[in-house]
């Protein structure tokens, strides 16, 4: 029940912000170095020294939906195995089917973490 | 056709023959995307995303830049599929679920032509000139 709303909700979620965020990025690289620069300081980090309140504020923005569209991602892509799965017919008995949906909704904040971890261990290493 | 319940009135007529369709396609695009997202979300990882000319060799690459293409259809595919649901489920009255689909489809479409669009222009981009050049 919980692991069928939340593969709506991450996938509605991957549909409208993360396939226009993955557009918006194949732009700014098809548009040139400035206007990628301009994306990466609308979404990441602006590295000039007078940085606006409007970076600041899409700075941490840009963040929070990129943390949410990882989980989005791993929780869309371990619930859609699942869903293979039970269109194989299997995993319906009651504990078997509780008990997987526990480790979906596990394996998607797990990931989600390692991957976050992963970059910052980047970040500070880079 | 009867004033019976809802059932009623649909039994007997056969099912409205889009759902296996749908369905089927749904899968599809999905195995497509599991390899093809895979694929993008471990490049995101590995690459100086930070370094315009990086990204843009690497996704000049042809077969990078085919893979990037095939993902385009796939995800906006898939996405089309289910947004498509969510509007079946959510959005009530002709008008505005019609409205809604022909939204959802301007989307999908414009979207995947302009996801391709740009990964051509990036694949096929005018040679610059070295040192001195733009």
């Amino acid at each position: 029940m919980t692991v069928s709303i939340l593969h709506r909700i991450s996938g509605d979620g991957l549909a409208i912000v993360g396939a226009s965020m993955f557009l918006w990025w194949l732009y700014a690289i098809a548009a040139g170095p400035e206007a990628y620069a301009a994306f990466v300081a609308i979404v990441w980090k602006d590295p000039s020294p007078e940085i606006t309140l409007f970076h600041q504020v899409t700075n941490i923005l840009g963040k929070v939906v990129l943390v949410g569209l990882t989980w989005a991602f791993f929780q869309h892509l371990f619930s859609g195995l699942r869903h293979f799965v039970l269109d194989a017919g299997a995993g319906y008995e009651l504990k078997t089917n509780k008990l997987w949906s526990a480790v979906v909704i596990a394996a998607g904040l797990f990931a989600t973490a390692a991957t976050w971890l992963f970059i910052l261990w980047g970040n500070l290493n880079g | 056709m009867g004033n019976g319940t809802h059932l009623g009135k649909v039994r007997g007529l056969g099912s409205a023959q889009h759902g296996s369709h749908h369905w089927l396609q749904q899968r599809l695009s999905a195995l497509g995307n599991l390899l093809l997202v895979g694929f993008l979300v471990a490049s995101l990882l590995r690459l100086p995303l930070g370094d315009h000319g990086a990204v843009s060799r690497w996704a000049a690459d042809p077969l990078v830049a085919f893979a990037l293409i095939m993902l385009v259809v796939s995800v906006f595919w898939h996405l089309r599929l289910g947004l498509q649901v969510l509007i079946e489920d959510y959005v009530h009255g002709d008008a505005t679920r019609l409205l809604a689909l022909v939204a959802l489809n301007f989307y999908a479409i414009g979207g995947a032509a302009f996801g391709i669009f740009t990964i051509a222009r990036i694949a096929l981009a005018p040679v610059v000139p070295g040192p001195g050049g733009m």
